[in-house]
């Protein structure tokens, strides 16, 4: 059995009074990648920003390499090696490419990511790298996202709505680079609402709805009719 | 279940505060039978600081205009007083009124061209008004130039001939005045076009998409703010006798203390001003002597209550006790359930 | 010929307005926050400066060196501190208590030094000048100070432009939550830029002190005139805002020229006519 790199415990979560995450209880092990999938509001995203330290009010425990990371600030949790590729991109527009990269690249953490493997990833951006980020099409600004990122060197990724607003081409070109992303050692949290593309590249898949664990499982066993089940709630 | 509701915007907390306002005014009414001419003074002085705050307070507080250069109307109230009785012949009372006219008709091209301004930026620019207003009438030569210049004798006696009688009407016009002004505050914000500038200081966003005319509502504010603020800037110079730029365009004394008993009172609600000049006015007679360490000590406690208490004492008070002496909210009341 | 010179007199001023302007327009392009107190700190520093050089028996200009530290770390932590703790999506906090802090600092000075006003005393160089030919001349003393200014704009943009830390300062300013994902942390991102503020609102405040009498009351025009420049020369955009300070500069030189008592005056009427026809600014670069 791997080591546990991730784990949330009955996990809340809250926006003021709004309580948006219910006990939600998520394992993620070494090496593997797990998808969240469910309909929107279902507090994927939310679960996302609680990992990462961007929700100020959560209760009981999120423990990160068996160490509780609740209640750091997000640069803090981000230095431990968790980076995230933010729903919408969010590249820095008054930043050129390159300069969104090296943001990334301030956590300075060993490994194999650098400027030139980021650029031998993704030949588009060395092209652009000097221009501002927010000329760069759709698929380019989510390549830019996941090479900034990936430049600090991070053990767990975290991908929110990773093809949210791409064309179809562009997303099945990030599916591809998918693997030689998270490498070996890595662990990833994929959001994506494409169910099929989800259970495709994921170990174990969880589906939350209302802000609960609907259902969880290996990707390879959970039927359709309990997957529909549990992401529309019928 | 069927279950009907009756909307409710006052209380038994808000009707006893009623009651007990109109006693307090018309106890304050006699005032210059039961008190003494050091006392009227007083009492004058703390009305005029409690309409100067209200209005701030609609500005700030509700509009979202934060302005540092309200000073600018302060003065220009007490230079028109004095340019119209002297110049024009007016009476100074009617002096007054016409003064609050011209205030609100200047403030007009002055919001035309600080509207362009957002925020804090905003803020400088008010203040940026009020320097010009000053250095302009510091050049009115006739009117004292730099130094500034005395209400006139013969004027000052034809408010009434006697000393007593004048300060009196002084004061229950400037009586009159808070009254009419925390009476108009309270219904601007209870009216339709108060609920829509509370919509926009909670959610300018939404309530820009529920097609509520941002602008037009604060520009309404701003210039009935400004007129109101030129007849009290009137009164001030009729109760003081003499004017000079410095005094009258003083950023300190028209707008930090203003901010100051708004923001410690509960800025954002219609108690907070008349909470915080009680608190101010007893700091100030207690401490006065103290000079600049008192001042150095309001603004700590400005920056305290700003961080831990960002509603002041009255906002902490109602959130607590859910009180409210003038309600803007409505309650539900169920009047009938199954 | 006298005309020509009083608008080579302004120009060389608007160069100190726009380091009044700079350290204000620093911290606005990176957290949103409006400085009320940014003239009093000025003052401050030209007090400290002051009383530096009297006690340790130093040139004005060496005090500096003890004077940029100080007022490096009292920003850096006023801002950790106090002013982080008012950021967010209200503008009324920051303001007011930015402006109460004026008040504290204005009356503190008051207390200890009086309202009489003071001056730097920087040696022959005050007085020294170069004569050009026509009968002009330029001061040593304007030159250096507009020189420096330049130069102190050309490291900030360069600081903002070409470094890690401006590269920061611009990331926390597109996006702060998006920034802290990547392991910026806010609050010392901010505190460093009011540290860097304060260092050029330092030396702003040694060439004020030294140029003119000063008092504890004078804060509030320098934030104005630093105020004026930057929206003449357009929001987020320093050498705009160079340009915005030597207009002002020469507006009231101008002004001074044709009646001493409309100074002021005029810089404020050269401010109006911009935010009348360029509410933006002549340079602008960034929505407020």
């Amino acid at each position: 059995m791997p080591n546990k790199v991730l784990e949330t415990k009955n996990l809340n979560a809250y926006y003021g009074d709004f309580q948006a995450l219910f006990e939600v209880s998520i394992d993620l092990f070494e090496g593997e990648i797990i998808a969240i999938i469910g309909a929107n509001g279902a507090g994927k995203s939310t679960f996302m920003r609680s990992v990462t330290g961007l929700i100020d009010r959560i209760d009981n425990e999120i423990n990160y390499k068996g160490l509780s990371i609740k209640g750091l600030r997000a640069d803090e949790i981000a230095k431990k090696g968790l980076a995230m590729v933010p729903e919408g991109r969010k590249l820095f527009p008054s930043l050129s490419v390159e300069e969104n990269l090296l943001i990334g690249g301030q956590i300075k953490r060993l490994g194999p990511w650098k400027l030139n493997t980021v650029y031998e990833l993704f030949p588009d951006l060395y092209d652009k790298r000097n221009i501002p980020s927010n000329l760069l099409s759709g698929g380019q600004q989510q390549m830019a996202a996941i090479g900034r990122a990936l430049m600090s060197n991070p053990d767990v990724i975290l991908f929110d709505e990773i093809s949210l607003g791409l064309a179809p081409i562009i997303i099945k070109s990030i599916y591809q680079n998918l693997p030689k992303v998270i490498q070996k050692g890595m662990s990833a949290i994929i959001v994506e609402q494409d169910i099929s593309k989800a259970l495709e590249i994921s170990d174990r898949v969880y589906c939350l709805q209302e802000g609960r664990i609907a259902l969880f499982g290996e990707s390879k066993q959970l039927t359709r009719q309990e997957i529909s089940k549990a992401y529309f709630g019928i | 279940m069927n279950k009907e509701y009756e909307i409710l915007q006052s209380s038994k907390v808000s009707r006893a505060s009623g009651f007990i306002a109109i006693f307090l005014i018309i106890f304050l009414f006699f005032a210059p039978w039961w008190a003494g001419r050091a006392d009227i003074r007083l009492l004058s002085e703390i009305f005029l600081y409690l309409s100067l705050a209200s209005l701030w307070n609609l500005l700030a507080g509700y509009c979202g205009l934060v302005s540092v250069g309200q000073q600018a109307f302060v003065g220009l109230g007490g230079y028109l007083l004095f340019a119209l009785t002297i110049f024009s012949g007016f009476n100074p009372f009617a002096a007054i009124l016409v003064s609050g006219i011209l205030g609100a008709l200047i403030s007009l091209p002055v919001a035309f061209l600080i509207f362009r301004l957002r925020g804090a930026y905003f803020a400088i620019g008010t203040w940026v008004v009020a320097e010009v207003f000053r250095l302009s009438f510091a050049q009115i030569q006739s009117l004292g130039g730099g130094s500034g210049s005395s209400l006139p004798v013969g004027i000052v006696k034809s408010i009434a001939s006697s000393k007593a009688m004048r300060e009196s009407l002084t004061y229950w016009m400037i009586l009159g005045l808070t009254v009419f002004i925390l009476l108009s505050v309270y219904l601007i914000l209870r009216s339709r076009r108060g609920i829509a500038l509370i919509a926009i200081r909670d959610n300018e966003l939404a309530s820009q998409s529920l097609g509520i005319n941002i602008l037009r509502s604060k520009l309404f504010v701003y210039v009935v703010t400004a007129g109101l603020t030129t007849i009290l800037g009137g009164l001030i110079f009729l109760q003081k006798l003499r004017i000079s730029p410095d005094a009258a365009f003083n950023v300190n004394d028209w707008t930090a203390f203003v901010i100051f008993i708004v923001v410690i009172g509960g800025i954002g609600t219609i108690e907070g001003p008349i909470i915080g000049v009680l608190v101010f006015f007893i700091l100030r007679e207690t401490l006065a002597d103290l000079g600049s360490i008192y001042l150095i000590m309001l603004g700590f406690v400005a920056i305290f209550v700003m961080i831990r208490a960002p509603k002041g004492i009255w906002g902490f008070v109602s959130s607590k006790y859910n009180i409210e002496l003038f309600p803007l909210s409505r309650k539900l009341k169920e009047i009938k359930g199954e | 010929m006298d005309w020509i010179n009083s608008i080579i007199q302004g120009i060389l001023v608007g160069g100190l307005y726009a380091l009044f302007a700079a350290g204000l327009s620093l911290i606005f392009g990176v957290m949103r926050l409006v400085n009320i107190a940014h003239g009093d700190l000025i003052i401050l520093s030209a007090f400290l400066g002051l009383t530096i050089s009297t006690s340790l028996n130093l040139h004005p200009f060496i005090s500096l060196i003890v004077v940029i530290p100080i007022m490096a770390i009292f920003g850096y932590v006023l801002q950790r501190g106090i002013l982080n703790k008012t950021l967010g999506n209200d503008i009324l906090p920051p303001l007011l208590v930015t402006f109460g802090l004026s008040i504290i600092i204005q009356n503190s000075l008051l207390e200890i030094y009086t309202a009489d006003p003071q001056k730097m005393n920087a040696g022959v160089i005050e007085v020294a000048s170069l004569s050009l030919p026509g009968g002009l001349s330029i001061g040593w003393y304007p030159l250096i100070m507009f020189v420096i200014s330049v130069l102190i704009i050309g490291i900030l943009q360069f600081i903002f432009y070409k470094t890690a830390l401006g590269r920061a300062f611009r990331a926390t300013s597109d996006d702060q939550e998006i920034a802290q994902l990547m392991g910026l942390s806010k609050n010392h991102i901010f505190g460093l830029a009011m540290a860097i503020s304060m260092v050029v609102v330092t030396i702003a405040g040694i060439f004020l002190g030294v140029r003119t009498s000063f008092d504890p009351a004078a804060g509030p025009s320098r934030l104005i005139f630093g105020f004026e420049a930057v929206i003449i020369g357009g929001l987020g955009n320093l050498w705009g805002t160079l340009i915005g300070g030597i207009i002002l500069g020469v507006s009231q030189n101008i002004g001074a020229k044709i009646n001493p008592g409309w100074q002021i005056l005029a810089g404020h009427i050269a401010f109006i006519i911009v935010l009348a026809f360029r509410p933006k600014g002549l340079f602008h670069r960034i929505d407020g």
